[in-house]
């Protein structure tokens, strides 16, 4: 299975070619390297499916020596979510950046960039080795900021430089943990370290630190200060990037450090505290989102309130140590937590490119400016609303699955108070949610309730624009829109298409996530190998 | 062992002192600066447990993952200064509102007479 | 998959992809959007004609399950009660679709707002199939979602709080059931509507668990069934276009909230268990305090809509009614009391649209003498507002008979009282509309914007047929329900046949 090492070099390779090309090829290549990782990631996932976890030695060296590469279910569902999220923001930033001079300069310095984060992001949920994850997260940490200042505003410039401090800060902080574990253990490779660790001082603190400097690369609540400016300032492209995958990142690694090298060592207190900051998070974060007044502020903020809900997962799993591994809801608020990143990452990134169309379309982002686009860009309201549908997990979608698994897991292992802030997170998430969408629905002008407005002369539907629903204004007060590409209205929309869909092939998923993870499936329902057989 | 506790807390004071500067200075490049210093108390702590054993030959792992982390560092550090470069450029005179008015004016000024060019490679 | 399982999905899915293809057709097109909405009601309707003739006359189950992996089974089931209901709403939203292409002609965003409706009545087709909590749940909710772009839809100030309020309370209501329904799949694992109930046979669900989750149920679902004191958004979203009041107090929503009420009581807790577990008599006493409260608030309404609203909040608690009065006569009247009040509210709504429309009448004191220039439309409205008082032989005197027979043969004098208290009312708020306007002059200031009319004539001038029909057929409706009320199929035989247990879960 080369195929592993593949994922991490193929976008590489992608990026260096953008990096030599010129002109228009750049964002095609681009788009292709895309296209060939999406598909280098399908005959691995099948192999996981298949016949379970993999391991790579590279270079033929095994592990005290050399640096392997491993996939579980875990790794491919990260794996498979960077790849649909990757490919359709590929798609959507061709359209994105293909509309003139102001947009092409940022195109080849996107393409490099971005492939070059995503083959991190890759290399980050395959490795094993604690030192080389520390590498590809830097590596992910300044493409990310790479892509941040991209559009060179003074605001996204000094965005960029917070969030440049805060993720090295929290590599440094991550690494001198690593270095702290070295010296106590002598092993860098996450399962030969799961055998050393022991209780001791040192391996407590290194623990500390590594989980530490993670939180603050994931931007857990005191730390998330750097999100909102970060994430709101990008291009729309580079919003979906952030916020739907880049965060993710962290919470991958922290989910190994946590259940595979120190499932021993974890304190329910520790546990307790993160779930404590993730409630939080979700209220807090939540909250801002409702007060903001401009578009992707608010959706910005709605990452710090989401991101909360996977740190319900710490507080779940570690009351009663390893033990609770067995208990049947263990599996649940795990498999909840994953669909969650699942739900958020492709909710999110749509979001973030129907607003970026909004944009672009309305030349501002505030929520004030929207007014009538409901009529007059439905396909992107739609797309809104059905990527916040997923967000506040309302059925039908992938997000009413993660909240479904995170109560019943909540309400099963008697910590019901994580199910009252779920609850609550839900209502505020509904809030900003409908603020959008709400005033999408004001009319332009002042529309009397019970006039009939004769239907003037008709509009044209100006397709030479491009722009599938746009239309001319219908009163000569109405601010123009600008057309928006078809392309991108089209890659936002299959996103939020995904939340639905993934919400009713959870069973799939589910069983994919749990490849050996030394769990039971969730429900007897979910057999391995016995999926679509027939039920009583 | 004596050694490496020394080099230990060595490594831990440095860290702690680039903390302190982290949270204290507002100044951009300051903050750049003391992650620097928090860089070398991690390399130091790391490259001191090379030896930690005592034995014949010093650990070659921890000496790859140094190089490693100052090559990482360097980079990222490049990285803010340009950064910071072309927020000074963009800016002009003033100072970001964030930062604290009375704290390194005077760099500021400074620097920002050195910059001739506001051309930038690093970012577009 | 066979024919059983297809056609429950061929009637969600009837109105889902009609309203899918409406969405993306552009805002001229409004005789494909016409041609589409009225293929795909017909679609529906006849679908639940074959569904009903296969389960009433050959006895057959038609049932569609997929596994959501989740530990529970998305299930579609149809059964007397689902049917009842699905029945009633496509129905209802073959006519009301009918009567909203008329109102609605020559206004804006068309295309969203129809796109929506179908949505709507997809919800409400999923409720009344759903064959489980789950499914209910995730239709119920989608319901929510759905009718919030209606209540809105004109955009205007007013109508934006009625849909924060609406949400508000929906969205709240809704955490609570979501809760609830977790909670009861953790205690009692997941499991079908069953007639009867289903806890009852449990000897794991204790007493005290039983009645947190009864009540987060009873909460979640009493916010859309508009129980005092969460009926507050209900005459709030008067605001919105008469169509929309229909499909809120007739076809959709308010409807939901009461079957999921008899559901939950009938279907899941079991009348006896819950008896036992002592929490109708609570949910019985907020009935009654809805049933009388909201005929209080209709008579001090003067705005024709909001009238109708609070007679709505008062009439829904009725089919409540049936369901927290022990013994099988109650739970007839309740049943049938859920089709009967759907189709004379939508003709009484209809109706209030009309006037609304073509003269600008929104309250009671212009309504002088509204007989002598549109009969057919007030002869129309008198008809379902008797139907609403109970005087036979209009449809709402069977429901009201059967609830009182079977509040007497339970030993619970209290409901005749309710009852009588409540016809009493009823007939305080409807009657002296009636007596304006068949017995007051006309008086001069009818008018307004009726293209036909000039300002102040009290010339015979009718409402366009688009309008006028689908309320004829209501009307007709509520009185045919009533007259033929012993025939085997009527909404009160087929209530009877529910009672009976026939037909119902296997």
């Amino acid at each position: 299975m080369t195929l592993a090492a593949w994922m991490i070099l193929v976008p590489f390779m992608g990026g260096v070619a953008c990096l030599l090309l010129r002109g228009r090829a750049v964002a095609w290549v681009g788009l292709a390297a895309s296209a060939a990782t999406a598909w280098t990631c399908l005959p691995l996932l099948r192999h996981v499916w298949h016949s379970g976890p993999v391991r790579i030695d590279l270079g033929g060296w095994a592990a005290p020596l050399g640096i392997g590469l491993y996939l579980d279910g875990l790794g491919a569902m990260f794996l498979l979510l960077t790849a649909i999220v990757g490919l359709l923001v590929g798609v959507y930033a061709l359209a994105f950046f293909g509309r003139g001079r102001e947009y092409a300069r940022m195109e080849p310095y996107f393409w490099p960039v971005w492939l070059v984060l995503w083959g991190g992001l890759n290399g980050v949920y395959l490795s094993v080795d604690v030192f080389n994850v520390y590498v590809l997260l830097e590596m992910v940490g300044l493409g990310a900021v790479g892509l941040t200042v991209l559009s060179g505003t003074n605001d996204s410039l000094v965005a960029g430089l917070r969030y440049l401090l805060a993720t090295m800060f929290g590599s440094l902080i991550y690494l001198l943990g690593v270095a702290l574990l070295y010296a106590q253990t002598g092993h860098l490779d996450i399962f030969l370290l799961a055998d050393a660790v022991d209780g001791s001082l040192p391996v407590l603190v290194a623990f500390g630190l590594m989980t530490g400097g993670l939180l603050i690369k994931a931007a857990l609540l005191p730390f998330h200060f750097w999100l909102p400016p970060a994430h709101a300032g990008a291009p729309a492209p580079v919003s979906a990037i952030l916020s739907g995958m880049v965060t993710k990142a962290s919470f991958f690694l922290l989910l190994r450090i946590w259940f595979v090298v120190f499932p021993d060592v974890t304190a329910p207190v520790a546990g307790q505290l993160l779930g404590v900051l993730g409630a939080a998070a979700v209220l807090w974060g939540s909250l801002q989102a409702v007060r903001q007044t401009r578009l992707k502020l608010l959706v910005a903020y709605s990452t710090v309130g989401q991101l909360g809900y996977l740190f319900f997962l710490f507080a779940l799993l570690t009351p009663a140590g390893g033990e609770a591994w067995s208990e049947g809801w263990a599996s649940m608020a795990w498999t909840g937590t994953v669909f969650h990143v699942f739900s958020h990452g492709l909710a999110k990134a749509a979001l973030f490119m129907a607003a970026g169309c909004l944009v672009l379309a309305m030349g501002t982002d505030e929520l004030a400016a929207m007014r009538d686009i409901a009529g007059r860009l439905p396909v992107v309201t739609f797309t809104l609303g059905v990527a916040g549908v997923s967000l506040m997990g309302l059925p039908p979608s992938v997000g009413f699955v993660a909240k479904w698994m995170l109560l019943k897991a909540s309400l099963a292992s008697g910590q019901w108070w994580w199910a009252v802030v779920i609850a609550m997170g839900g209502l505020l998430t509904a809030a900003y949610v409908f603020k959008i969408l709400s005033f999408t629905f004001v009319p332009v002008g002042g529309h009397d309730a019970n006039a009939r407005p004769k239907a003037g002369p008709k509009a044209g539907r100006n397709v030479d624009q491009g722009a599938n629903e746009h239309q001319g204004p219908k009163n000569s007060g109405v601010p123009e829109l600008r057309p928006v590409p078809a392309l991108m209205t089209l890659a936002a929309l299959t996103l939020a298409a995904l939340c639905v869909l993934f919400g009713f092939r959870a069973e799939e998923v589910i069983a994919l996530l749990l490849r050996d993870m030394g769990l039971e499936p969730p429900f007897d329902a979910v057999l391995i190998g016995n999926i679509g057989g027939d039920r009583p | 062992m004596t050694t490496f506790l020394v080099y230990s807390l060595t490594a831990a004071l440095l860290a702690g002192l680039g903390v302190h500067g982290l949270i204290t200075r507002r100044h951009l490049l300051r903050q750049i600066m003391a992650l620097n210093v928090i860089a070398g108390g991690v390399f130091l702590l790391l490259i001191s447990t090379a030896y930690r054993n005592q034995g014949d030959f010093a650990d070659p792992v921890p000496q790859a993952m140094v190089l490693t982390g100052i090559v990482v560092a360097i980079s990222s550090t490049a990285f803010a200064l340009a950064l910071l470069r072309r927020i000074y450029v963009a800016q002009g005179q003033a100072q970001d509102e964030a930062q604290d008015e009375a704290q390194g004016q005077a760099q500021m000024d400074a620097q920002a007479n050195d910059v001739s060019t506001p051309r930038d490679e690093s970012t577009p | 998959m066979t024919m059983t399982s297809w056609l429950p999905l061929i009637v969600l899915c009837s109105s889902l992809f009609t309203g899918l293809i409406i969405f993306l057709l552009p805002e001229e097109r409004s005789g494909w959007r016409t041609a589409l909405n009225m293929t795909g009601a017909t679609v529906k309707v006849v679908g639940v004609f074959v569904m009903a003739w296969g389960v009433l006359v050959q006895g057959a189950v038609y049932e569609a399950r997929f596994t959501m992996g989740l530990g529970f089974d998305f299930v579609l089931h149809v059964d007397l009660l689902s049917l009842a209901f699905v029945s009633l709403s496509s129905n209802l939203w073959f006519l009301t679709t009918l009567y909203a292409v008329g109102y609605l002609e020559g206004s804006r965003n068309r295309s969203r707002f129809f796109g929506f409706f179908s949505l709507c009545v997809t919800a409400s087709t999923g409720v009344a199939l759903a064959g489980n909590l789950i499914t209910f749940f995730i239709f119920y909710e989608f319901l929510t979602l759905v009718t919030y772009p209606l209540v809105i839809h004109q955009g205007t100030p007013q109508a934006l709080a009625a849909g924060r309020t609406y949400l508000w309370y929906a969205m709240s209501a809704g955490a609570l059931l979501f809760l609830g329904v977790v909670g009861l799949q953790t205690l009692a694992g997941p499991f079908d509507f069953v007639s009867g109930g289903v806890l009852g046979g449990m000897d794991d669900v204790g007493q005290w668990e039983a009645r947190v989750i009864f009540a987060l149920l009873i909460c979640g679902l009493a916010v859309k069934t508009a129980f005092v004191p969460l009926h507050g958004w209900l005459p709030a979203a008067m605001v919105a276009p008469a169509p929309v009041s229909a499909l809120l107090h007739a076809v959709a929503v308010v409807k939901a909230g009461a079957f999921g009420v008899l559901r939950v009581v009938q279907d899941v807790f079991g009348k006896d268990f819950a008896a036992q577990i002592g929490v109708l008599e609570p949910l019985a006493a907020v009935v009654a305090a809805t049933i009388l409260f909201g005929s209080l608030r209709a008579l001090m309404q003067n705005e024709l809509k909001r009238r109708l609203a609070y007679s709505t909040v008062s009439q829904v608690s009725y089919i409540a009614l049936g369901a927290v009065v022990l013994g099988p006569l109650a739970t007839v009247g309740g049943l049938a009391h859920l089709v009967h009040q759907g189709i004379m509210k939508v003709t009484l709504f209809f109706c209030a649209g009309i006037f609304a429309q073509s003269r600008n009448i929104h309250r009671i004191d212009q309504m002088d003498g509204l007989g002598r220039t549109m009969p057919v439309t007030m002869a129309l409205f008198t008809i379902a507002a008797l139907g609403m008082i109970g005087v036979p032989p209009v449809a709402g005197f069977v429901s009201k008979w059967y609830l009182a027979q079977g509040g007497i043969q339970a030993g619970q004098d209290w409901v005749v009282a309710v009852l009588v208290l409540s016809s009493l009312l009823n007939a305080a708020y409807f009657l002296p509309i009636l007596h304006r306007a068949w017995f007051r002059p006309c008086s001069g200031n009818l008018g307004g914007p009726g293209p036909e009319t000039a300002s102040g004539s009290c010339g015979i001038w009718e409402a366009p047929w688009m309008l006028l029909l689908p309320t004829l057929a209501t009307a007709f409706f509520s009185l045919a329900a009533g007259v033929f009320a012993g025939w085997e199929w009527s909404p009160l035989g087929v209530a009877e046949l529910i009672s009976a247990g026939r037909g119902a879960f296997p």
